[in-house]
């Protein structure tokens, strides 16, 4: 392809012109150097991975705080967060500081996130019957969506509520998010630690 | 006897190949690449299962480890109009170079008394404000992350409207954090949001794989 055969021209004259009979081959060497150079420069300052993203909302700031959500006892799961890189407090229903039975866990796949996929059975069974739907092309793309939303909606679906006192780090709210969108939780909400819960955690042994 | 005729000229390997694969790839990585922002600090952001990718069209807050908060949003008749309403409200003036370079900042972390001097640096100058800066302060009273964040948020709406920007493509909050920062700045920045009724927000996560945890 970049070789230029070098016909006709001296081609008649016998003998003498020697030198134009093979072809003349163009250096590609220079090319090479500058191809690879950008290869080079493209491939250090590309960015290949984008980041990816969590979306969360938030509540609106009620104007009154008489009317809040009320936590009912048979759904909520409370998570406490702190500093402890591989422990996670919680109690289900809701805070009584005599009753309240705390439990830990770790942020692994088997740790809190059973805890999720235990109490969210429900949910989550009713999310996998609408995935095979949609695969089997029963149901439409937006149907699934607005009866997954549906689903996760539910009032009998479990609320979690994460807790994360001030030494809490970033990354630990984080990995409780993502368990939560893993689990298919729908109902969840950032709120901060009461004293009478950071009391329960320096009591309790765990 | 017929001899086997040697070729004379040297043996040249034939590049061809290479340089059409090399070229392949520079092309592909021509048309593929977004370039990495030049960003001041180093953030290590936490990882996540989600598969979503950031729009490209967001009001960037970035905050590292030591909880130090960075500020950034793009469109050039914005960040100026922006400057401008802050810098009548802190009661300084920009020149005109000052504010045509403040456009093509890519992210500050400075409080508004050290913006012009930043803005004047060059990028040995700010590296080093960068390095030694507190970030926008944003405590309750003289929470000038607020202003940024309102009087940017409040640009931008108008720009898209005037513009006819589709809502799918309009400008997100993003939070990029580092995953060692202390969950309390966080939620000091979610916060200033909130106080602005600004309720829904971007955290910028990295891929995870199962097998990382």
């Amino acid at each position: 392809m970049a070789e230029i055969i070098d016909g006709g021209g001296g081609g008649k004259s016998k003998g003498k012109k020697r030198a134009k009979k093979h072809s003349a081959r163009i250096d590609m060497t220079p090319m090479v150097d500058l191809g690879f150079l950008l290869l080079t420069f493209f491939v250090l300052t590309s960015q290949f991975s984008k980041p990816k993203t969590m979306e969360i909302n938030m509540p609106v700031k009620p104007k009154d705080t008489t009317n809040t959500t009320k936590i009912d006892d048979e759904t909520a799961l409370t998570l406490l967060l702190t500093d402890k890189e591989d422990k996670i407090y919680y109690y289900y229903g809701k805070f009584k500081s005599e009753t309240s039975i705390l439990k830990t866990t770790d942020y692994s796949k088997e740790g809190i996130r059973k805890v999720f996929m235990k109490r969210n059975e429900n949910v989550i069974k009713q999310i996998t019957e609408l995935k095979e739907k949609l695969s089997k092309g029963t149901i439409a793309d937006t149907t699934y969506k607005r009866l997954a939303i549906g689903a996760k909606g539910d009032k009998k679906a479990v609320f979690v509520i994460v807790k994360a006192d001030e030494k809490a780090k970033y990354k630990n709210v984080i990995d409780v998010i993502d368990e939560l969108n893993v689990a298919d939780v729908g109902k969840y909400a950032l709120v901060d630690i009461s004293p009478a819960e950071k009391e329960l955690i320096k009591v309790s042994t765990l | 006897m017929s001899k086997i005729k040697m070729p004379k000229s040297a043996p040249s390997l034939d590049m061809t190949p290479m340089v059409d694969l090399a070229f392949l790839l520079v092309t592909f990585f021509i048309l593929t690449a977004n370039f990495r922002q030049n960003e001041a600090v180093v953030i290590k952001s936490p990882s996540s299962h989600s598969e979503k990718i950031l729009p490209q069209n967001v009001m960037l807050v970035t905050v590292d480890t030591a909880g130090r908060v960075f500020f950034s949003l793009d469109g050039k008749e914005v960040r100026r109009s922006m400057l401008l309403t802050m810098g009548e409200q802190y009661k300084i003036s920009f020149t005109e170079a000052e504010v045509n370079r403040f456009l093509i900042l890519p992210m500050f972390g400075v409080p508004m008394a050290q913006l012009p001097e930043y803005i004047r640096g060059n990028e040995q100058q700010r590296a080093a404000i960068d390095k030694s800066s507190m970030g926008i302060p944003m405590d309750s009273l003289n929470n000038q992350l607020g202003d940024w964040i309102a009087y940017g948020w409040n640009e931008k709406q108008v720009f898209q409207q005037t513009n006819k920007i589709p809502k799918e493509n309009w400008c997100r909050i993003a939070i990029k954090a580092d995953a060692q920062t202390n969950y309390k700045v966080i939620k000091r920045v979610i916060a200033v949001f909130q106080e602005r009724n600004l309720n829904s927000f971007n955290l910028i996560t990295d891929m995870e794989t199962e097998q990382a945890q």
